[in-house]
């Protein structure tokens, strides 16, 4: 297991490498050069070269890139254009909020979706079971952002349940020492802050989360169907076994195989999902200043926080195989 | 052991199974399908009763039925399975449940799928104890370390710990033995129990199944196709066919006198009851080839010695090493040697079986011969050409004169092409002929194959297994080749089926002068069509010769182990009557 975690680990780096390379291209690549994308309607001659010799896009392409590599890895990511602040910054202050909500996204995904799909399977052909269908054919096909304003309008708007937009009650005072809202009132003991963070973000989890717990519960669907033919359940109840035992034991934890892979597939799409969601509920993620930088071409940006979401998903995807491992005791042995 | 008497209920008092009348029916969309009908017979306690017949016969659903493990779409229909007195039938779910694995128990048949993966082996046995209420609490484990060493499983304590996955096919066989048997109930199911296994672990594992339920007195309900094992095994025979049973009686009687037709034709068709390769098809015509081979030398002709004519292929000390991965971060690889140091000859026209259990390296060999795997050292020679090293054209043109058929029929055809396609497909790939020649082709190899022409535009799916493999055979031959390696090629078939398809190998090797290499595990079925056989064992050729020699004759006790756990061996069936 140690093995695995470190091979992938190693994996990484080559990985990034790579994506350095792309992402330091992409920029010199840009039609007139970095400096005139920088500059926009302020690009006269005069002004191009002033960059080009502030920021050494004058110097022959592989110096440019050893200098910039140099500055990454002493975590410098540069500095955003619009709002003059250093791109690292920037991005710690957002990306916890982002993080939180995905993973509220991902436990309603799972926390519905498995159990959803399970008792489809179990009952299957019943209401129960065309009832999830259903569901999950409309969570899939249903747009997210229109999903989005739906909930916000009926939820937020019309029945008033769940604040419309932010984070936290503005008129509420908090400490917030590790930038994940509903952890923060917990570890101050400011209970009513993160119930109130915990609301802020249940509207846009469940909307983001959407498609994961449709997939999510049509993939444990089909897998518990699968194993339930499996000759070994089929052994199971030969020797006595049966109810609550025959159906943790042996149907969940195999059909949960299946499940894990489909579950770290979809936490790339709740990274890049958040951008709209966040959108709607006015939500300050990365995903809202993500694409302000992309209107605003601010390139020091784009390229720090695409490398930083590699790192992240990369992470995210050696925890869902390690997770493998723990489920599956073949994986181990790899 | 108890040899009842053929009138039913006599020996030792009431059977402990009866079933009488049994009728299954299974419910498809397509309307409903009766699986068994009409089935009586009993069990008594501590007798062995063997259910044989083929696939599809209803010996399998039987035995569902009676430990309420039908499919769900199947039911029993009529009938009752009177079990200690209790009938089955009418029992409900939560009764039946109580009653298995407690009094019914089950060894199943692949021990590679019924083990459930992610568990360890020793806590699979563990809840068989405590679901059963048989020990609870510090005296499960003991027990299940006893049960386990009790099945014959080496080192138990430890091995309890471990995953299926680190076990052998035969070890995980011992692990769901010592399940079946561990809440010692008083009848046992064992469906198929060592078919998926090599011969001598199958031995083994049978001769353990044996004593165990012997010594407990269990009554074993022995589920099998293969009438060699239910002669040695049972004490008394029920033989199914097309869900009836059709005839049953104490196991020797059966076999030495059957009464029913069907019977008659499952002995003559077994294998393994001691047939030999002359009284297949060869006998007639066996003379015009051996018109032919006059100029060989002819019975124990080792090695090419034929001054005219050199053998179609030449193993040359042929290796073959597979690169392991090493255990542990910085584990340094390993080399594991498959395939040691092989050397012999397939004559042409002739048979050559390559023998050996899982793992001996037999597959390995074929691999090499049809080119796709090239060997790490020594030479294979095609027609005294090297089979590796060749260029893009001379490659296309040996896969022309080499074709293979393998195992199994279901996997190896394209479920989305139809018959015709299927068989069309080579001479299409190579460019041979235009539409309607070829279309003349296809209806001549299906001549050949004696499948009729109206399956031309079926798919897969809709033929059964012998006649599949037919239309693999019919695809083999459609570029007229000269060798044709059968890997397995019989193994996944019915004995009677298996019979017709190893005929119809052997008419086509006259008719057509084509040579076989033919890899097998089943020495029974060897012995039906080889010429020569080369035993392989761990990946080195430990014997050689001529098909009489080494089942006569053989030299080393390798060989021996392998024919002496041939079930049935020694029985001389029906050969008087």
């Amino acid at each position: 297991m140690t093995r695995l975690v470190l091979r992938r680990l190693a994996l990484l780096v080559p990985t990034l490498f790579g994506l350095s390379i792309l992402l330091f291209l992409w920029v010199r690549a840009l039609p007139g050069g970095p400096a005139t994308a920088l500059l926009g309607e302020r690009a006269t001659p005069e002004a191009v070269e002033r960059i080009n010799e502030l920021y050494g896009f004058d110097r022959p392409l592989p110096e440019q890139y050893v200098t910039w590599l140099g500055q990454l890895l002493q975590g410098n990511f540069g500095v955003s254009t619009r709002t003059n602040r250093p791109v690292l910054e920037e991005f710690l202050a957002r990306f916890p909020a982002t993080i939180e909500l995905a993973l509220v996204a991902l436990l309603v995904a799972v926390g519905v979706g498995i159990p959803l799909g399970y008792l489809a399977a179990r009952y299957q052909g019943r209401t129960v079971d065309h009832a999830a269908v259903v569901m999950s054919l409309l969570g899939v096909t249903v747009p997210v952002f229109f999903l989005a304003f739906l909930l916000k309008w009926l939820f937020a708007v019309q029945l008033g349940w769940f604040p419309s937009s932010g984070r936290q009650d503005p008129a509420m005072v908090a400490t917030h020492p590790t930038g994940f809202y509903v952890l923060d009132g917990l570890l101050t003991r400011e209970w009513d802050a993160s119930w109130d963070a915990f609301l802020h973000l249940l509207l846009p989890a469940v909307a983001l989360g959407s498609i994961p717990l449709a997939i999510i519960a049509r993939i444990t669907r089909a897998s518990v169907i699968d194993v339930q033919h499996a000759d070994y359940v089929r052994t199971a109840r030969a020797k006595g076994l049966a109810g609550g035992h025959l159906r943790s034991r042996v149907i969940l934890h195999n059909a949960m195989l299946p499940v894990s892979t489909t579950i770290g597939l979809q936490v790339g799409l709740l990274l890049s999902g958040a951008v709209l969601t966040e959108t709607v509920f006015a939500y300050p993620g990365i995903g809202k200043f993500l694409s302000d930088a992309i209107f605003a071409l601010d390139y020091a940006v784009l390229q720090g926080f695409i490398l930083l979401i590699a790192v992240v998903y990369a992470l995210v995807n050696l925890a869902v195989d390690v997770s493998y491992g723990l489920i599956d005791p073949r994986m181990r042995a790899r | 052991m108890t040899t009842t008497s053929t009138n039913r209920g006599g020996g030792s008092g009431a059977p402990l199974l009866s079933i009488r009348d049994l009728e299954v029916t299974f419910r498809t969309e397509a309307g409903s399908a009766v699986a068994v009908r009409g089935a009586s017979f009993d069990v008594h306690a501590g007798q062995t009763v063997a259910v044989v017949g083929e696939s599809g016969s209803g010996k399998s659903t039987t035995a569902a039925a009676v430990i309420g493990l039908l499919a769900g779409n199947g039911s029993v229909t009529g009938g009752s399975i009177l079990f200690d007195g209790e009938d089955l039938t009418t029992l409900g779910p939560d009764a039946m449940h109580r009653l298995r694995g407690s009094r019914i128990g089950m060894v199943p048949q692949d021990p590679m799928s019924n083990l459930n993966p992610v568990r360890r082996v020793g806590h699979q046995i563990d809840e068989t104890l405590v679901d059963n209420a048989v020990v609870t609490g510090r005296d499960v484990r003991p027990r299940t370390v006893e049960l386990l060493e009790e099945a014959g499983l080496p080192d138990a304590a430890r091995r309890a710990q471990q995953y299926p996955h680190e076990f052998s096919g035969g070890m995980r066989q011992r692990a769901l033995i010592a399940m079946g048997l561990a809440a010692r109930p008083q009848l046992l199911i064992a469906d198929e129990p060592t078919s998926a296994l090599d011969v001598t672990v199958q031995r083994v594992i049978l001769d353990g199944l044996t004593d165990l339920t012997d010594r407990l007195g269990v009554a074993v309900l022995l589920i099998t196709h293969d009438l060699g094992l239910a002669a040695e095994r049972a004490d008394r025979i029920v033989v199914m066919y097309r869900g009836e049973v059709v005839e049953q009686g104490p196991a020797r009687q059966l076999l030495t006198d059957p009464q029913h037709e069907y019977t008659r034709r499952l002995i003559a068709a077994a294998p393994s009851l001691a047939s030999r390769r002359a009284e297949l098809a060869r006998t007639g015509a066996q003379v015009a080839v051996a018109g032919v081979d006059d100029l060989l030398v002819v019975p124990a002709a080792h090695d090419g010695q034929a001054p005219e004519e050199r053998p179609i292929v030449e193993v040359d000390h042929v290796s073959k090493v597979f690169r392991l991965r090493g255990k542990g971060l910085l584990g340094r690889a390993t080399d594991f040697t498959a395939v040691d140091d092989v050397s012999f000859v397939v004559p042409r026209g002739r048979t050559v079986a390559v023998v050996g259990e899982s793992g001996s390296g037999k597959s390995t060999v074929a691999k090499m011969m049809l080119g796709l795997l090239p060997p790490t050292s020594g030479t294979i020679r095609f027609d005294g050409v090297d089979v590796t090293g060749k260029d893009r054209a001379a490659e296309v043109a040996f896969r022309r004169r080499v074709q293979p058929i393998f195992q199994d029929p279901y996997a190896s055809l394209d479920p989305l092409f139809t018959i015709y396609r299927t068989i069309e497909e080579p001479l299409r790939a190579h460019g041979i002929g235009d539409g309607a020649s070829r279309r003349a082709r296809v209806r001549e190899l299906m001549d050949q194959v004696a499948l009729p022409a109206e399956l031309l535009r079926r798919y897969p799916a809709e033929l059964s297994g012998g006649q599949r493999q037919r239309v693999a055979i019919a695809r083999a031959l459609a570029l007229e080749p000269e060798l044709v390696v059968c890997d397995e090629a019989v193994s996944a078939l019915d004995v009677i089926v298996q019979s017709q398809i190893l005929r119809l190998l052997v008419e086509l090797q006259e008719r057509l002068g084509l040579s076989y290499l033919f890899i097998s595990h089943d020495l029974a079925v060897v012995r039906q069509v080889a010429d020569h056989v080369c035993v392989m064992q761990s990946g080195r050729l430990v014997e050689e010769g001529t098909v009489e020699d080494v089942f006569e004759r053989p030299r080393t006790e390798y060989t021996r182990t392998l024919l002496d756990a041939i079930p049935g061996r020694d029985l001389e069936l029906g050969r008087t009557a």
